[in-house]
């Protein structure tokens, strides 16, 4: 047990008040020294102890669909590593801080989505994920029995959760390349790392309302006030995340601190539910607005994407917010008007914010996203088929390599002979291949490559699978509907469009033009592409009794007939008369009359 | 006599290569009727490609060949067609001299028994000349090599094939009377695909009867040729384990081939009545259903022993034909193999039992197609057909069982038995 120094003060405070009682003259001093410990720890508290953020980003898409990605950060320095059990809990939720401590989680992302990110339409998502349910995790190098601790994990996190993550060894893998940690910490031995989907998982109210529990305002203030599940999943696109890893918490990284990102992303297709009138609000949107932060967020803000508008031709903003800010997003420069919703001027004389975007023009102009990918079965037969994966690299002149990550159920036997990799026609060797068969009924295909996707082309990755017949009590109910099979996982180094646009060097001096500037050339991309459904052959489940009895006599019968021969002798016999005659027989005896 | 047999080899090489290098090649190779997961020459390939790769072929569950079978494609892989097409020769030239070696010592017995007049009168029809016997060796090669199941499983590259060539060697090495090599080959054979493994009491009695040491439980001579023949056994079947575990440096093949046999765990379709019995199969009896269906390969060992004690060549063929049944992932190579024996013996209902095999052949494509291709049909159809099927095999064994029962029994006891008053009796079976 660690001693932490808000305890500390408390204890110094305690001991302070007792001296307080021995005479008058000490008290106007420890009254003194009272209110400097106060002060300290209130300063220790703004220091980053425990800190929140909250933010939300509006992008609107050239498609005409609202892109909406809430992030919520909770920082707080505490010590989980090597088992520590930490009991003070603030901000932190405490649930997930007893995960970590029970399990010796190192990172933990768990994603919920409903829906299908729609890279080719909407560009890249600030976090992706996979249609259904994601979890990866990486467990601290203490953890002897990693599979047990995984599976005892999932099915606390099902609980908190409200979902059903039946993860253990038969749908879970361990990458070895394409999911590196995102915190601190080196440990790159992926024994420790646990990764499995669940396509098929529908994301609903009852998994929003726990995930909206763990934020330390709940949905009473800030942002999630506009977290009405009755809005969020009448949406194309719904994802909800939490992503956990230990973060560093000042240059030097001599403490660490642990990271709660809690991001939920949404879709609005409001071009086609406004009655073709490209109009949205946030009360459109979430039928809500917003009127304060929360209290204990330390920031509070809310980005709209105006880069396509910079003259205002496209659309109107209101309230205007004399507000911009320029990042680098994904290899993009982009422009945000940023509303602070901490200042009492964002909300005006109604003191309730209600952002509003009214489109002047209805034309949309896509800019192709330069790295996109796509996965489709072919064979229609129900004995085998193919696994198509194709990726796009749309960039003019720059290649580059690509992570492509296959989790591939047991029940569908793939041939890694037959991987073949094509691209511009030719075939591409893969520089790595990371491949672990499956074992029936207990742990499924992993296909890792590293793959050269040339500039401007397109990269086939084909490989050929059996379908298995399983026993009849393996099937999901409904088995003519089909298996899923997870997204396939594309993780890159993509160029960025800033190192590509030889305008910027009009804007940037010179002498600082020549070689790219290290941190914009590319940036880090991670692509899912579309869940399989693969139908595989069935047994009639209506008949397994008629189907063992039929088979057993058929057995019965060769053992009767080998049987027979080999225990009975030839004799001499009477001959056997005809039926014909037996039946006369029969009549002949009923009407008394001697047999033929 | 030779020049016939060339004539049907070269037949018999020129189909083949010609299927090879046709398109039915990539469909024959699919069907599974042809192969099963032990034999398809896909999941070979597969083997080698993750040799290749770094990852011991066991991990997955694709791969269940021998590690043999990995050592002797790692080299031959370029040349598949010719090794099998050279199994198949090996096949029918090894049926050749066994069934002429047979038809000899039949011949030697026959000549014997006349001299010493034992035949009773009226079963010299069923004495048989040497005219007749002179084209049997030639017909069980051709119908090894010229069988439709022969020549499927040769195009599709099944290793059955070079099970079946391992155990006509065994054969060969075995009427030819060395010891050695058909333990040797016996036990090659039996680290193949275990089955084979219920032939050594056929072969034992075979060169207990050339050696002229009775078959008889208190006398030492017959222990001891026993203790010698089970040492051989034994001792190549382990160098050849032991072979196995330094060529892959693991134990991991063990459950990965003989385990895979016997628990039956991968339910692909095949003629065979394990697949759809064990897919339906309720759970908690599905072990107590394994051991009674996997004993039925060896249950008949000892009870066919005692009745064919004097017969150990039949005996052999009624143990491959039990193996070809009632194995786990049965394919009609193997059904090939002891039908090449079919010319030997004498048939009781030929025209029912080629009728209902010939109909079993055609419908399982064409079932196979309803169901997996058309889906206009369900799994019940091809396991209609794979039950019928089975029931022609089992007629065909029986009734092959009882003609010869019938004619050993007339050969000793007159063609036209008569009862005591002298009138015409039949016999039965009592």
């Amino acid at each position: 047990m660690i001693v932490t120094p808000p305890r500390l003060s408390h204890t110094k405070k305690k001991m302070v008040l007792h001296r307080c009682g021995v005479t008058v003259a000490l008290l106007v001093l420890i009254s003194l020294s009272v209110i400097v410990v106060a002060s300290r720890q209130e300063s220790t508290l703004n220091n980053g102890r425990h800190d929140f953020q909250e933010e939300l980003v509006i992008s609107p898409l050239q498609s005409g669909d609202i892109y909406a990605s809430f992030q919520f950060r909770t920082l707080w320095e505490a010590d989980f590593f090597g088992g520590n059990k930490v009991s003070h809990y603030r901000l932190f939720p405490k649930s997930l801080g007893q995960v970590i401590s029970k399990f010796s989680v190192r990172e933990l992302h768990i994603s919920l989505t409903q829906g299908y990110w729609r890279t080719m339409q909407w560009g890249q998502p600030y976090q992706p994920s996979p249609p259904g349910a994601e979890l990866w995790v990486w467990f601290q190098d203490s953890v002897t029995d990693v599979d047990g601790t995984w599976s005892e994990l999932t099915n606390v996190l099902s609980g908190i959760f409200c979902a059903s993550l039946n993860f253990d060894s038969i749908n879970s893998i361990q990458p070895s390349a394409s999911f590196k940690p995102l915190g601190i910490g080196n440990v790159t031995d992926h024994r420790f790392l646990r990764y499995a989907t669940l396509p098929r998982e529908t994301v609903c109210t009852e998994n929003l309302t726990p995930w909206k529990k763990l934020l330390p305002c709940g949905s009473k203030a800030g942002l999630a006030v506009l977290l009405k599940s009755e809005k969020l999943f009448h949406s194309s696109f719904h994802s909800q995340a939490v992503h956990i890893r230990p973060v560093c918490q000042d240059a030097q990284c001599a403490t660490t601190s642990w990271e709660l990102r809690q991001t939920l992303n949404v879709v609005f297709d409001l071009y086609v539910s406004g009655q073709g009138k490209r109009e949205w609000s946030l009360f459109k949107m979430f039928s809500r607005t917003l009127t304060e932060a929360c209290p204990l967020a330390s920031s509070s803000k809310i980005y709209v994407d105006v880069s396509d508008n910079s003259e205002g031709e496209d659309f109107v903003l209101s309230p205007a917010t004399p507000l911009l800010r320029q990042a680098v997003v994904l290899g993009d420069r982009r422009t945000f008007s940023v509303y602070d919703l901490t200042q009492k001027s964002t909300f005006g004389t109604t003191s309730s914010l209600n952002l509003l975007i009214r489109w002047k023009s209805s034309d949309a102009h896509m800019l192709r996203p330069l790295l996109h990918a796509e996965r489709y079965v072919a064979g229609y037969r129900l004995q085998s088929g193919e696994i198509h994966t194709l990726m796009y690299n749309n960039h003019p002149y720059r290649s580059f390599p690509v992570l492509l990550l296959d989790l591939v159920p047991w029940y569908l036997r793939l041939y890694i002979h037959t991987l073949s990799v094509t691209s511009k026609g030719k075939t591409n060797r893969p520089s790595y291949i990371h491949y672990e068969p499956s074992k029936d009924r207990v742990k499924p295909h992993t296909l890792e490559m590293l793959v050269q996707l040339p500039p401007n082309s397109v990269t086939e990755v084909t490989v050929h699978f059996d379908r298995i017949l399983l026993k009849w009590t393996e099937y999901p109910p409904d088995p003519n509907h089909g298996f899923y099979v997870g997204s396939s996982v594309v993780s890159s180094l993509v160029p960025s469009i800033v190192a590509m646009d030889t305008n910027a060097t009009h804007e940037c001096p010179l002498f600082n033009s020549f070689f790219p500037s290290k941190e914009e050339t590319s940036y880090f991309v991670r692509l899912y592409t579309e869940p399989l459904l693969v139908n595989l052959p069935t047994p009639d489940f209506s008949m397994p009794y008629n189907v063992i009895c039929l088979t057993c006599t058929v057995v019965a019968v060769g053992y009767g007939s080998l049987f027979n021969l080999l225990t009975r002798n030839f004799q001499i016999g009477e001959p056997r008369p005809g039926v014909a005659k037996r039946i006369a027989n029969v009549i002949r005896k009923m009407r008394g009359v001697p047999p033929l | 006599m030779a020049a016939p047999l060339t004539l049907l080899l070269i037949v018999a090489v020129t189909i083949r290569a010609a299927l090879f290098r046709s398109t039915f090649a990539y469909w024959i190779a699919e069907r599974v009727e042809v192969v099963s997961p032990l034999t398809a020459w896909k999941r070979v390939v597969e083997g080698l490609a993750l040799l290749d790769l770094g990852v011991s072929p066991y991990a997955g569950d694709v791969f269940h060949e021998t590690p043999l079978i990995i050592y002797l494609f790692h080299f031959l892989v370029d040349y598949a067609e010719i090794t099998f097409i050279l199994a198949d020769i090996i096949v029918a030239v090894a049926f050749y001299y066994v069934v002429k070696d047979y038809n000899k010592q039949v011949f030697r017995k026959q000549k014997f028994a006349l001299e010493a007049d034992r035949y009773p009168a009226d079963c010299h029809e069923l004495v048989r000349t040497p005219k007749e016997m002179y084209y049997i060796p030639l017909k069980a090669a051709l119908f090894y090599l010229l069988n439709p199941f022969s020549v499927l499983s040769c195009v599709a590259k099944s290793t059955c094939c070079l099970n079946n060539a391992v155990v006509s060697l065994f054969i060969l090495a075995t009427v030819k009377g060395n010891m050695l090599l058909s333990a040797i080959f016996l036990a090659l054979a039996t680290y193949q695909s275990l089955y084979p493994l219920t032939l050594c009491v056929g072969a034992l009695l075979y060169l207990m009867q050339r050696q002229f040491i009775p078959v008889n439980a208190y006398r030492l001579s017959f222990w001891w040729f026993v203790a010698q023949y089970a040492f051989m056994y034994l001792g190549s079947l382990l160098v050849m384990v032991a072979l196995s575990f330094f060529l892959l440096g693991s134990w991991d093949f063990l459950p990965s081939v003989y385990g895979f046999i016997l628990s039956v765990p991968d339910l692909t379709p095949n003629v065979g009545l394990f697949w759809y019995f064990f897919a339906e199969m309720f759970e908690h009896f599905r072990l107590f259903f394994l051991c009674v269906f996997q004993i039925n390969v060896f249950v008949y060992t000892v009870p066919l022993a005692i009745k064919l004690k004097e017969h150990p060549v039949f005996l052999i063929f009624m143990q491959l034909a039990i193996i070809s049944i009632f194995k786990s992932y049965p394919t009609v190579g193997d059904i090939a193999l002891y039908m090449a024996f079919l010319p030997v013996w004498i048939l009781r209902n030929v025209f029912l039992v080629s009728c209902v095999l010939l109909m079993c052949s055609a419908l399982f494509p064409v079932l196979w197609h309803l169901w997996i291709n058309a889906g206009s049909a369900n799994a019940n159809f091809y396991f209609a057909i794979t039950l019928v099927f089975n029931i022609a095999q089992m007629l065909l064994v029986s009734d092959y069982f009882y003609a010869f029962l019938r004619r050993e029994h007339h050969l000793v006891h007159g063609l036209y038995p008569k009862k005591k008053d002298g009138s015409e009796a039949t016999l039965v079976l009592k």
